[in-house]
Order: C-alpha cells, then structure tokens, then sequence
C-alpha cells in the first residue's frame, strides 16, 4: 500500500518560487525524491495554486499567536539569564508548525505536543498568564511544579501535558486516536515531535500501531534540521522523514513549514483523510531552529556560518505578515500596536508569576497514587516536622 | 464454586470483566484470535469483537504507550506482555510515562492501564522465559504491583486491578498457571491490594514470599513440621506494592525470625527491601538476622534451573539452621 505516486500526484508545489526550500538529503541510490508543498514564498506571495478558505479573522489570529510564540520565548530566555526561572527553550523560526498546525484542526481534537510547540496554546486562547505560571513552575502551575519550564498543558483545551523524554508521546497518541475512532468520536489527536526523534523507538512504533488499527492520528514532524548539535546528516540516512511514513503504509506529505498556507491545509487534509477511515499521516513539515536547543546550549559551537541568516529570510512570521499587508490586512502601524500590547501584557503576567507563590508542601506527596497510601503518608509526615509551618 | 487453575480463572475474569465494563479493551502479542500464548485471553475476541481484543505488533514499547494514550481518553486497556523478561523494550513507556503520569501532569491525567505479564522461573525457560523483575518495577513510585499466588488470588485481583485508578502491573508466575487448582466463586469479587494472607499459623519463624514461591514455601513448612517440629507461619504477601506491612510486622514481632523466599537474584530484590523495613519496625523482636532465601545472582540457568532455584529443600536447610542462629 505505498501511497508515494499518489502524494506526487496531487503535489502542490511551486516550485519555482521556492526551489530553495528543497533540502539535500538521502544521497543513496534509493533515496525518493519527494516534492515539498509550499505556497507562501518568502516576500509574501501566495501562489495561484492554494484555494484555501481561511477567514481573514484566522489569518491576523495566527499572526497574533505566532508574535505571542515569539515574544514569550524571547522573554522566557532573558529571565533565565537573568536566573529568574531555571531553563528555557525557544520555537524561534518555527511557529507556523504550531500555530497553523492548530489552526487546521477542530477544538475538540487533542494534541500531544514536544516542547517547541507553545503556539498551539495561544491559536487555542491559552491565558498568557497561566503560561507565566508554568514556566516559573509555581503553586499555579498547571504541572504544580513538578515539571521543568515549557513542559505545558491544557485539559479544558484538549492540549496533553509536555514530557521530557522524546517520542514517548507517539504512542500515546496513536492510543488515543484508536480510543476516539472506536468511541466513534469524529475527532484526531496530532502529535508534534521533532526530526531527532524520528530514530527512536516510540516513533516507529507509534507510527506501526496507528497504521495497522487505522487510527485517526496525524503525526507532525517539525524536521529543524538539529537535534541538539547533531544535524540531520548524522540522523539518518533517509531522505528526511516522508520516506519513514511511506514505509509505514500511510498517507505522507512534505511540507514547507515555515509556510502557514501550507501547513494549516495540510494539517486540514490530513484531519479529513484520517476521519474518512484512511488511518493516520504523516507530515514532515522543513523548517529550522533558529534558537539554541534550549538556555543549556550553544549552538555557535556547531552551526555554519550564514545558517540562520539565510532562514531569517525565510521567517514564517515575516513572511505572513508581508502577505498580510499586500492583502492589505495589515500595517507598519498595526504592528507596532500589537507588539506593544503583546510586551504589556507579558510584562504584567511575568511579575504575578514571580509573586506567586511556590507549591504547597503536600504537592510534593500527592498523585502519585489515586490517594496517598499509608507508607507514604508515614513519609509526609516526617516531610512536614522537616518543615513546621508548611502545608 | 468450580475447580479451575490460574488459567481458567482469569479467562472466566477476563470474561466478566468485559461483559461488564464496555472500556475494557485488551492486546498484546497473539492475544486475539489465538487466546495468547498461554490462552489466557482465549475466546475473548469471538465474544466481544477484534476492536476490543486484537493481535498488535510485536513491540512492547508499543503496547505500553498506546495503552497509556487509550486510558488518557478514558479506556481501561489491559495490555499483556507475552514474557517478563521482554518487558524491557516497554521500560521507559512504564518508568517514565505509566508511572508518573498523575504526578508529572499535575493530577489532570492518568493512565490506570493494567499490564498482565507471566514470568517467573521453572518451566525450562532458560534466562529468556524465565527472569522475576519485580524489583525492577517496585523502584517505581506510581506504580501498584501484584503477584497472585493461586486461582482464587488471580480471579479477585485481576477484578480488583481492573478497577484501580493507578496502574498496575499484574505479574502472573506461569509456573503454577495449570499445576495449581482451587476453588474459584463463579461470581464477581475484589481481593482488595494491600492485605497479605496468613496462610498458615505459626511461631517459630516467618516465612515471606508471593507468586509461585509461595507453594515453595508452603511445602517446606510442612516438611519443617513433620520432620522437625518446626512451626512456621507462611504469609502470601499477594501484593508488593501496595505492601501490608502490618501483617508482616505482627508475624514477626510474634515469631522473632524472618525468612523471605524470592525466585529473582539476591541481591537488590525485593527481599532486600523486606529485610530493611522488617529491621527498622521489628528491631528489638528479632531473636536472628532476617535471612533471605533467593535465587543466586547469576542469570537464570537452562539446565542447572532447581540448583537456581530457592525451592523447598533449600528453604528448610536455610530455615534448620537460622533456628540455631
């Protein structure tokens, strides 16, 4: 069941406009060759070929959401500089893969994100102030501090808690994207994870068990070109991810992700193929990681010169901000207006989120069981004559 | 009442369990149509569908993930582990993400998944088909582990871990999954976790153990008192975790001497953790150092497996001689 003809048969992609975004990869004689959607170029013109639907409303709705991704990201690394909180990681370059990957689902799908996928809070109304509390992992954390900074989550908005450790989330969205097709639910879960991933075990298994009970499971792959220091040569030696999901049996595309055009209708059609009971796809979507890794790293130590230059170029957010203004939705002014209120608005949900609170002591004992069994009770106690005065 | 072994009685759990509960969906290595390959799940798909009981491929990390992302959307997967000792590559999955998804989302989600896996030595399974892990899972905070010693145990507390709203894994000592038989109730009911059962009265000495061991140390205290007038009190502990502490503690601070019988390796087994808790609660009651009776710490043997094992001989000579201690 190899759907590699079928993907190049319904490619969208201008090439001319963006033969730059085809990234070398897989120099083995096997090696497919597969075509790059894309539809934005990189000044902001929109190719005739994408008849996308998508209210203007959603359009300057993903602008905002992806200025947000970029303004917290941006603060969260000063204030760990600055020691206020203890660790930070930035989606800089990247945030049409969250935001536009959100904007192509429905409310009700659930997301199982890694760590550089902020936007898809704020596409979702995330409270930027409950963000705060997260990264200064307080007593109003939605984790009660129990996780590192940018491990989020939001039940009430279907988005699953971030873990540290890579590719444990694939599985669990294969699971539960089987739960939802045999509670006959007309929902997806998507899960997001990054190219270094893709060579652990969670990925080809979650990928195996989604395509063999069909279940409705859109598996994102930001491909950053780093995991860490270790680019993509010494990754793999496919030609990038798509060959993976082909191999699978499902549905693959390769898309440019720092194109939200292309990644929300992507991200739509494959919401549609897994719900017509095509079983999952998967999206390998080409961006870069413009940031470090996260504040532990220095990527100076390992980056080419001119890299990231030539992918400021290419910013998502420029980029859909350009179109904005030829579309004449948008302005110099306009922008400076949101900025300003984005800046405010962080600045005040910063300081309440330095003033709150640690967690209260029980934090510390509770759910790690249903209830606290009586062995660990004995070792609360002992917890709280450590501590007088503490709950 | 019926006469069943292990076997049986969890295929008849198994049974009423689905009947009852239409979240309850359960998968593992041949576990469909084939019934696994102990037939513990035999005629479950026929009776209630390929949906709720089917073949996955052969991946534990696998089985472990995608049961922990059906319970986060409010399934209750069982998921089944063909051996133990191929438990490994599902680790991480357990440790990392079973375990601790309550604490580690802050009490917003929770994977009350229930993995059923056989292990346990004596069958000429050889270091593949044989291992005990328990303790490799009881270094685990969130997780509840329970070892039924006969039918009747594996009836109630398959129901019981069915019910949990913590994860459980349910290891099953296919030793004595056809060799043992006992009465089992047709109807439903729990053995609750965490209440130990004195099997037999004793005072001289104590005797701890669970899972296929429990049989061990049963015969041997037979043998201690018919041969040598030795009185030992024989507790199954049922479940590790949660442990009953209480019942351990008022059998010894009774009897004064401890020996704890486990198939795994010596050293870092549970029977060491024993050990320590009997030592800090039961101090000025002990009339001799708790002893452990274990398997050596050597990988499991093919050949040499009853040298291997801490079987009943080998529990009486250790128990004759901690009595002249």
């Amino acid at each position: 069941m190899i759907r590699f003809e079928e993907f190049t048969g319904v490619s969208l992609v201008d090439k001319k406009a963006n033969s730059s975004m085809h990234w070398k990869m897989g120099t083995g004689q096997g090696s497919m060759k597969i075509d790059t959607i894309s539809y934005l170029n990189e000044v902001g013109v929109l190719s005739p070929t994408c008849k996308h639907e998508i209210p203007d409303t959603s359009l300057l709705k993903m602008y905002r959401a992806m200025q947000t991704t970029r303004h917290i990201d941006e603060r969260a690394i000063t204030l760990q500089r600055q020691g206020s909180i203890t660790f930070a990681m930035s989606a800089l370059g990247e945030e049409a893969c969250s935001v536009a990957g959100a904007a192509g689902l429905e409310e009700g799908d659930w997301i199982f994100s890694q760590y550089r996928e902020a936007g898809i809070l704020f596409w979702r109304d995330y409270p930027v102030q409950d963000y705060w509390h997260q990264m200064f992992c307080n007593a109003k954390d939605v984790n009660l501090g129990r996780q590192m900074p940018n491990h989020y989550a939001s039940p009430e908005r279907n988005i699953v808690t971030v873990s540290s450790p890579l590719g444990t989330q694939i599985p669990h969205a294969a699971g539960t994207a089987y739960a939802m097709k045999m509670r006959g639910d007309q929902k997806v879960a998507m899960c997001y994870f990054g190219d270094g991933t893709t060579s652990e075990g969670d990925f080809h298994t979650g990928v195996n068990f989604a395509a063999v009970r069909k279940a409705p499971c859109i598996f994102f792959c930001r491909n950053n070109g780093y995991a860490i220091s270790t680019g993509l040569e010494r990754q793999f030696a496919s030609d990038g991810i798509a060959p993976k999901g082909i191999g699978y049996g499902i549905h693959t595309f390769r898309i440019d992700g720092n194109d939200v055009f292309a990644v929300r209708e992507t991200v739509a059609r494959a919401r549609k193929i897994c719900l017509d009971g095509e079983g999952p796809v998967l999206i390998e979507a080409m961006t870069y990681r413009r940031g470090a890794h996260s504040t532990s790293d220095d990527p100076s130590l390992y980056r080419p010169e001119g890299e990231d230059e030539l992918w400021e170029k290419r910013c998502p957010v420029l980029r859909l901000g350009e179109y904005l203004k030829k579309q004449k939705l948008w302005s110099d002014a306009k922008d400076k207006k949101l900025l300003k209120e984005i800046q405010e608005e962080v600045t005040k949900a910063i300081e309440v989120a330095k003033a709150t609170p640690k967690p209260p002591l029980h934090t510390l004992m509770e759910d790690v069981y249903f209830e606290i069994p009586s062995a660990l009770q004995e070792q609360y106690e002992e917890l709280k004559r450590l501590y007088p005065g503490r709950d | 009442m019926a006469l069943m072994n292990m076997i049986q009685a969890l295929n008849k759990a198994y049974h009423q369990e689905f009947a009852r509960d239409e979240r309850l969906v359960t998968y593992g290595e041949d576990v469909g149509a084939f019934g696994g390959v102990f037939r513990v799940t035999q005629g479950l798909q026929k009776a209630f569908g390929e949906a709720r009981c089917f073949d996955s491929p052969l991946s534990e990390q696998g089985i472990i993930g995608f049961a922990i992302g059906m319970a986060l959307y409010g399934m209750k997967p069982i998921a089944e582990i063909q051996f133990a000792d191929y438990i490994f590559p599902g680790y991480d999955q357990i440790v990392n993400e079973l375990a601790k998804m309550r604490y580690r989302t802050g009490g917003k989600y929770s994977s009350p998944v229930v993995v059923r896996t056989p292990y346990g030595g004596g069958i000429h399974g050889a270091h593949y088909h044989s291992q005990s892990c328990e303790a490799q899972f009881l270094h685990t905070p969130g997780l509840n582990v329970v070892v039924p010693a006969d039918p009747y145990d594996a009836k109630g507390l398959f129901a019981t871990a069915v019910e949990s709203n913590d994860p459980v894994l349910f290891m099953e000592p296919k030793r004595i999954y056809r060799q043992v038989k006992t009465e089992v109730p047709e109807e439903r009911y729990l053995i609750p976790f965490g209440k130990a059962v004195v099997t037999k009265q004793g005072s001289h000495l104590t005797l701890l153990g669970w899972g296929a061991q429990h049989h061990q140390n049963m015969e041997a205290a037979k043998q201690l008192e018919e041969k040598h007038g030795v009185d030992v009190e024989v507790i199954n502990l049922r479940t590790l975790n949660p442990l009953d502490r209480n019942t351990i503690f008022e059998s010894v601070r009774k009897t004064g001497r401890c020996v704890i019988a486990h198939e795994a390796p010596k050293t870092q087994g549970f029977g060491a953790e024993l050990s320590a808790l009997i030592m800090e609660h039961c101090f000025l009651s002990l009339e001799a150092p708790v002893h452990r009776c274990c398997g050596w710490d050597t990988p499991f043997p093919h050949t040499l497996e009853h040298e291997y094992l801490p079987d009943s001989p080998r529990i009486v000579h250790d128990i004759l001689k901690l009595l002249n201690y």
